[in-house]
């Protein structure tokens, strides 16, 4: 963070640098801007009198290298103009275009390799730039709002549970929580990635200039959550792949290597963050199979060879990123090994690792036996012990007799006695021997508590009125025969003994056949918000019905140490992922709360807001530009209609001249590529059960920004070869420029801002509320 | 002059008789004591549910005065979304087709979710060929052989002109109450004696009823004959497809009861059939006659399929892509002019993507067209599109004034219907003091939102700058951006909202009716009318079309249904709040009724809330306006997901692992059960695993330039694969994200693209690896 404040003050000063404000109009936007940011006092002569204040700390060597670096000093005056704010942008896309007009001047034929590495300097400039432009842009106003942002709160404080050691649950896999900062790297990786594809250093440079200036890149990375992280794994792997498959002249070779292995730590990387990490390995490993299919067919290459790439792939590709990813895992368990709050969520031989938690070192009866005081889980997920209060069923609902619940807390109401179903004799009386249950018994469970008995019979349910009613019922433990259940041990024989915490039984009931089991659904405030329990007529096998012993205390019985039950790594590894994967789809969006559908996404019909809500409040809004992001998708139409023009021309076997030739293979290889990507990141949210908010579209809109680079440039050249040459470099600089100058109005969205929200014509957003829908 | 009776006149027909002995086997097969048993097929398990009734609604307080509210007494199982859930929950049995046939035949309007209409419209069919009134109470268990009328004359209007007692007289809309509100253990009983099984009266033609699926299920064996001969393999192979979808036991089942699947296979196998005989032709004879009824053919087919069960959409795909495989190919063809390839596509895009629409849309017209009279699901429409129809809405709002002016009287419902349909509400009733949470609240009169029309739903429209509450002649109509007061009607109080948290939204604003108790809390009344769906910015408000809001003057807050319900003291009706950063459909309201207030004096006033609204003319909705929203709201209604016993995920299908019990005889103990022959699946499912694995070895030899087979062989080889394996696999494998309750019937259709693929396979292997 040291490193990165001082980047930023760098950045701040280069950008006052260029251009001190002078004239009437820059004064005039100061102004008014004050009603953006009247908390930072120091920040009301726009940036300039912060980047003088600065000044002194900057190391000038850097200084220096960023004026140089830049632009010709022609340029730079003629740019200087009265806005101070865009002129950062601005003199970037001018130094982009300088050295892009340099580029195309110098190389007209760019697959000619000799030309293409005409200098060094060439190369590693424009991405230096592009480099620290994007440090620049993410690492400006970071400490900005000193609270807590939307998500923050959640990641957060996963964060501070690591430093805990304390165990919890998330649906997301655990690496994603160390660092905050590689976002910026998404647009050098974007950078390069079309560079290689396209080959050219407009289109690399007009990726690299839309994201850059995109509001809700920038947002997303400068807050403390998955995105930014995830994001960066999926643009490593996806430049990784681009440059092993640029090595694909030189197999077996060091880069080749590199790279390939690059690519699987990348994927496990972007699959520990989040489970969108999915998609990029789909990508891969359609790359790769297109590429082995290839290989396959290239009757040149023997067999054994074949054999050989074949094993490369399988290790550097799915051997190396599992075993990652499980380390990733085993770390994630080792160090989180106290009880914590997500303990209910995991089952019963989980549990028992976490210190802290009551089956942790404890000794308990391993055999259940009549007259054992027992708690009884449930084996789905978050669905918690069998509990009873001293409550009754309201009126109406079903008998009114005491409520059977279940309850994800442990409670001294969670405790039962098992008895024989005949006899009343107190089993717990030292002289009679000791009677263990068997698979098949017929027992009476009483509540230990309120002495009522587990009981069922034809009153529907509370909430699922298919099911029968499950009430405590009897007093002092004297019922009825409603009171009798058949425990019936999943995949056991008759006559068995029972396990605690191993066995996994069922509660039959015996006059109606009913099974004992929990619904899921939340009673109402006169079930204290506890779980529904029915008795369900169908006798599918779900885990709902299912349940296992937890505690077990019986006297009478010799305790066993519960280390033997531990779960081995690769059960615990499985638990976690089923945990998780329920998890992630047991998000279903409450009411009230803020959801967005797929399809509002790339139109960027609706922002998300990270902080602040009122106008007195400093408001941060996580929107795209939406000067980028309708080009984006205008892109993605040309794209289609150019490209399907493209393909049916060749298909009907027009002969192209050589150069149309070339720059249609990049827009259909490179091209193509990147839109597979963007259709892997964004098509399968519509068919996603779970809560979608705005963010996820992120990933799926790094690759369009590459397609939308991409595509330009070649159509421009397309332009440029058939009527004057003046069009491509002309192209180029006014989309630089658009997508700077849209940055500069709609920066406040990121950066923060303050004063009355743009439903308000007074507001300064007012004129930039170009969607009714967008509320900030 | 009649030359042409020089030369003979012949005729030459091509009969192929194994087609025609084919067809003889299947309508024998499907027909034979098709009207046996002569009882409503519907599984006994789920019986007693689909007669539950608990009626948890509140008694709603009518008012005294002589308006009937009767017409609702109709809808009322719609209101609770849990009885809707209970009666549609089994949509596998003849009663749940029944009653949509009936529906058909008395022309009242219903709504589906589970498909389109073409399936229903092709039942109704049979029913109106043999006769059918209608008049069968479809679930009412128990109901037996004395078959209810309708009502007291098949041609009423169905609940709406009777009083509020007329459920009784709805068939098969009202779940009975044979063990109604209360008596649940009773109830609950049933569920270990099996009721017995309605018997269809003897009005029911159940022969010509069950008569189109039959014949579906029956012409479903020649096709697969067909097919397997147009993909090039051998008559013994064809015959042999043909004959394993004859006796193949679950096909026949479902064939032979009041069911749509039986036709979706039959358009799916019309459709791929119709497809092989367009591209075959298209090699010796293309634009010739039979090309393009062949190709028409495949349009329709697949229209038709879709029609059924949106399940056909997927074969449509299969078509579609294995068209445009072919037509990739065709631009590829240099010896074609560019003119040539251009009319091909066209002609393509004609019959596979636009005719297909264009019918579609027919089915809908024509759903529309026939069902003109309104019904129990009218209110999950909008107003607009429940005032064209006749009877219900239209009755009422006939006549009205559509301006609405300073001064009107007028009751707002709110649009979004979510989760119920409701109109603002307010009554006597104040909010309570102090919450169950200890929060305060405002102590005012509680306003709501209430799913029944009632005295109470009246609000009377203010000007702010005048004090009448009468319309003054010529009467100023209210426009977009006007402030208004909205005035209960009943109690003359003002629509109020302020800064008090809501009773169950806390952060959302108290909605009340003002009432001044000297305190510190003016009354903030005023409301600015903000018209959705304007088209200009002084646009008039107006009745039924005019979606608006109502924006708070003093705080910005809209007024919103919230969704939740109100507990006992708010008489569990539905909360509404102000909300002031908000949108979405539950803010937006319209006019439902509407008069223009006459009577300035209250008692007056309320003697004309009481009275009937005026009646003259009828607003039509265009077919386009009410398509869509019919097709919206039919895809976005969620019946809520309940278990079954018969209920199974798709991996128990291919092992059949499941099945269904239709129908048992209470005495006899005759069933019919929908079961696999197993050994027809099991070769099926066999014959698929090794096309799979033949066709990958193929690919990676082909790929090294090692050909097995020659390339005609290849090609056959390849389309029966795209054709059968890839059909069962979109008729399959969707399954597997599909949230909603499956039944072994759902894996029927891509068991009958499986069935095909069996005697290829076999031949190819007699051919090409036993030499």
């Amino acid at each position: 963070m040291l490193c990165a404040t001082g980047r930023l003050l760098a950045a701040r000063a280069a950008t006052t640098l260029s251009a001190p404000p002078k004239s009437r109009g820059s004064a005039f936007r100061c102004r008014r801007r004050e009603l953006h940011f009247p908390e930072h006092p120091e920040l009301l002569f726009c940036d300039s009198s912060a980047g003088w204040l600065t000044r002194p700390s900057v190391p000038p060597g850097r200084r220096a290298v960023l004026r140089r670096g830049r632009m010709p000093p022609a340029m730079g005056g003629g740019l200087a103009g009265p806005e101070p704010r865009p002129r950062r942008g601005r003199s970037a896309s001018q130094a982009a275009r300088a050295a892009g007009t340099e580029a195309a001047a110098r190389s007209p034929k760019r697959p000619a390799r000799g030309s293409w590495r005409f200098e060094a300097v060439g190369r590693w400039v424009p991405l230096a730039l592009v480099t620290l432009l994007s440090f620049a842009t993410r690492f400006h106003r970071l400490e900005e709002p000193r609270h807590i942002c939307w998500d923050e709160t959640h990641f957060g404080k996963m964060g501070s549970y690591y430093i805990n050691r304390t165990f919890f649950f998330d649906v997301h896999p655990p690496l994603g929580k160390f660092c905050a900062f590689l976002g910026s790297w998404l647009v050098p990786f974007a950078y390069l990635t079309v560079l290689d594809l396209s080959r050219s250093l407009p289109a690399a440079l007009l990726t690299a200039a839309l994201l850059t200036f995109d509001t809700g890149c920038l947002t997303l990375s400068q807050y403390i959550l998955l995105d930014p992280i995830l994001m960066f794994f999926i643009m490593a792997a996806m430049l990784s792949m681009v440059k092993y498959n640029s090595c694909a002249d030189r197999p077996f070779s060091a880069p080749w290597w590199f790279w390939l292995s690059l690519t699987g730590i990348s994927l496990a990387g972007a699959l520990g963050v989040k489970f969108v990490g999915l998609f990029i390995i789909l990508q891969v490993g359609l790359n790769t199979i297109a590429d082995l299919w290839h290989l396959f067919g290239d009757l040149s290459i023997s067999l054994m060879t074949v054999g050989k790439h074949l094993t490369a792939r399988i290790l550097c590709l799915i051997v190396l990123p599992l075993a990652l990813y499980t380390a990733i895992f085993a770390v994630h368990i080792t160090v989180l090994n106290k009880s914590g709050p997500g303990d209910g969520f995991f089952s019963s031989a989980f549990q028992a690792r976490l210190s802290g938690n009551n089956l942790h070192n404890a000794s308990i009866p391993e055999h259940l036996a009549y007259g054992s005081v027992i708690t009884v889980k449930n084996l789905k997920m978050a669905i918690g012990y069998l509990h009873s209060h001293p409550h009754l069923y309201p009126e109406g609902v079903g008998a009114r007799q005491q409520q059977v619940t279940t309850y994800l807390h442990k409670d001294y109401n969670n405790l039962w006695i098992i008895k024989k179903h005949n006899t009343d004799s107190d089993p717990l009386d030292p002289s009679s021997p000791v009677e263990f249950v068997r698979h098949g018994d017929i027992i009476r469970l009483e509540h230990k508590q309120t002495s009522r008995n587990l009981h069922s019979h034809y009153h529907e349910a509370p909430l699922t009125r298919k099911h029968y009613q499950v009430t405590g019922y009897g007093i002092n433990g004297t019922g009825d025969s409603n009171d009798f259940w058949r425990i019936e041990v999943v995949n056991r024989k008759f006559g068995n003994r029972i396990k605690v915490l191993r066995s996994r039984f069922r509660l039959i009931h015996l006059v109606t056949g009913c099974v004992l089991g929990s619904s899921g659904k939340v009673l109402p405030k006169w079930g204290w918000e506890q779980l529904e329990v029915t008795c369900t007529p169908y006798l599918k096998e779900t885990l709902n019905s299912i349940w296992n012993v937890e505690d077990h205390i019986n006297p009478k019985l010799p305790n066993i140490s519960l280390e033997v039950l531990q779960p081995s790594f690769p059960e615990i590894l499985l638990e976690s992922h089923m945990v998780m994967i329920r998890g992630n789809n047991g998000l279903k969006p409450k009411d009230n709360e803020f959801t967005s559908k797929p399809w509002h996404w790339p139109i960027n019909y609706q922002g998300l807001r990270f902080s602040g809500a009122n106008d007195t409040d400093f408001r941060v809004y996580l929107l795209g530009n939406p000067v980028v992001w309708w080009l984006n998708l205008l892109s993605i139409a040309v794209y289609l209609l150019s490209g399907s023009i493209i393909a049916v021309a060749m298909q009907r076997g027009v002969q192209l001249p050589a150069e149309v030739e070339g720059l249609s293979q990049v827009l259909l290889r490179g091209g193509g590529q990147v839109l597979l990507g963007w259709m892997l990141h964004y098509f399968p949210f519509f068919l996603m059960g779970r809560v979608l908010y705005f963010h996820h579209y992120f990933p799926a809109m790094l690759f369009s920004s590459m397609l939308t680079g991409i595509l330009w440039d070649t159509l421009l050249r397309l332009c440029a070869w058939r009527l004057a040459k003046g069009i491509h470099v002309v192209g180029i600089l006014s989309l630089l420029l658009g997508t700077a100058y849209s940055f500069y109005l709609f920066h406040p969205l990121a950066y923060g801002m303050v004063g009355p929200l743009a439903q308000d014509p007074e507001s300064p957003m007012a004129g930039l509320r170009w969607l009714e829908s967008w509320d900030f | 002059m009649l030359e042409f009776l020089k030369c003979p006149v012949v005729v030459t027909a091509e009969v192929n008789l194994t087609v025609v002995a084919l067809a003889a086997a299947g309508l024998l097969s499907r027909l034979w004591q098709l009207a046996h048993p002569r009882a409503v097929v519907s599984d006994p398990a789920t019986r007693p549910d689909s007669t539950q009734n608990l009626d948890l609604r509140p008694v709603p307080p009518w008012g005294p005065g002589g308006l009937s509210v009767g017409w609702l007494a109709g809808h009322s199982w719609m209101e609770d979304p849990r009885e809707r859930e209970s009666v549609w929950s089994s949509d596998f049995d003849e009663v749940y087709y029944g009653q949509y046939i009936s529906f058909y035949m008395k022309r009242v309007f219903f709504l589906d979710d589970s498909g389109p209409p073409f399936g229903h419209m092709l039942l109704a069919l049979g029913g109106y060929m043999g006769g059918f009134d209608g008049n069968f109470m479809w679930n009412r268990i128990g109901a037996g052989t004395d078959a209810q009328a309708l009502g007291p004359s098949s041609t009423a209007l169905p609940g709406h002109m009777q009083g509020a007692g007329s459920e009784e007289e709805q068939p098969g809309l009202e779940p009975a109450p044979i063990w109604g509100a209360g008596t649940a253990d009773r109830g609950l009983t049933h569920c270990t004696t099996v009721p017995a099984p309605p018997e269809y009266s003897p009005n029911v033609p159940v022969w010509s009823l069950r008569l189109l699926p039959a014949l579906a299920g029956a012409l479903s064996v020649p096709l697969a004959y067909q097919i397997v001969a147009e993909l090039h393999f051998s008559h013994c192979a064809a015959m042999g497809a043909a004959l394993l979808m004859l006796i193949e036991n679950a096909l026949i089942t479902q064939s032979r009861l009041m069911l749509l699947e039986s036709l979706l296979i039959f358009f799916n196998l019309l459709a791929v059939l119709s497809y092989l005989k367009f591209s075959n032709s298209q090699k010796h004879s293309p634009f010739s006659p039979a090309w393009w009824f062949w190709l028409t053919l495949t349009g329709v087919a697949c229209s038709c399929a879709v029609g059924v069960k949106y399940m056909g959409v997927f074969t449509y795909l299969l078509v579609l892509a294995v068209a445009a495989v072919h037509a990739w190919q065709l631009i590829g063809d240099k010896a074609l002019s560019h003119v040539c390839v251009f009319c091909h596509l066209l002609a393509r895009a004609v019959a596979l993507l636009v005719l297909p629409v264009v019918l579609y849309l027919l089915f809908f017209y024509v759903h529309l067209l026939l069902l003109y009279r309104s019904g129990p699901h009218d209110q999950i429409m909008s107003s607009a599109f429940q005032a064209s129809l006749e009877g219900g809405l239209a009755r009422i709002t006939q006549g009205q004034p559509l301006e609405v002016a300073f001064g009107s009287q007028v009751t707002l419902r709110s649009v979004s219907g979510k989760p119920l349909p409701c109109w603002l509400h307010s009554h006597q009733n104040t909010y309570p003091m102090i919450y169950e949470n200890g929060r305060g609240s405002s102590h005012q009169q509680q306003v709501t939102c209430y799913p029944f029309k009632d005295v109470n739903n009246w609000w009377i429209v203010k000007d702010p700058g005048r004090h009448q509450l009468v319309v003054s002649s010529p009467p100023r109509p209210v426009r977009h951006g006007d402030l208004v007061q909205l005035v209960h009607g009943m109690t003359t109080r003002f629509l109020n909202t302020h800064d008090v948290a809501a009773p169950l939204s806390p952060h959302a604003q108290e909605v009340s009716c003002y009432i001044d108790y000297n305190i510190s809390m003016p009354s903030q009344n005023l409301w600015r009318l903000d018209i959705v769906n304007r088209n200009s910015d002084t646009e008039i408000w107006k009745t039924i079309l005019s979606e608006v809001r109502f924006v708070h003057l003093n705080t910005s807050a809209v007024l919103k249904l919230s969704g939740a319900h109100l507990p006992d003291w708010g008489f569990r009706q539905l909360e509404v709040v102000g909300e002031r950063v908000s949108r979405g459909e539950s803010t937006v309201w319209n006019v439902e009724e509407h008069r223009y207030g006459r009577s300035q004096e209250q008692r007056e006033r309320e003697v004309e809330l009481h009275s009937p609204t005026q009646v003259d003319i009828s607003r039509n909705l265009s077919f386009m306006a009410r398509f869509s929203e019919l097709q919206w709201r039919m895809l976005t209604l969620r019946s809520d997901d309940s278990e079954h016993k018969y209920s199974s995920s798709p991996l128990d299908w291919v092992t059949l692992d499941t099945n269904i019990a239709y129908w048992l005889h209470p005495r006899t103990s005759a069933q019919i059960h929908l079961l696999g022959n197993v050994v027809v699946w099991t070769s099926a499912g066999l014959a698929t695993l090794l096309y799979v694995l033949l066709f990958l070895w193929y690919l990676l030899r082909r790929r090294r330039n090692i050909r097995d087979l020659p390339e005609d062989v290849w090609l056959r080889w390849l389309l029966a694969g795209a054709l059968c394996v890839g059909g069962w696999a979109v008729n399959y494998l969707p399954f597997f994200l599909t949230e909603k309750t499956l039944f072994l019937y759902h894996y029927l259709p891509a068991l009958s693209f499986q069935l095909l693929l069996t005697p290829v396979v076999l031949q190819h292997v007699r051919d090409h690896l036993c030499r």
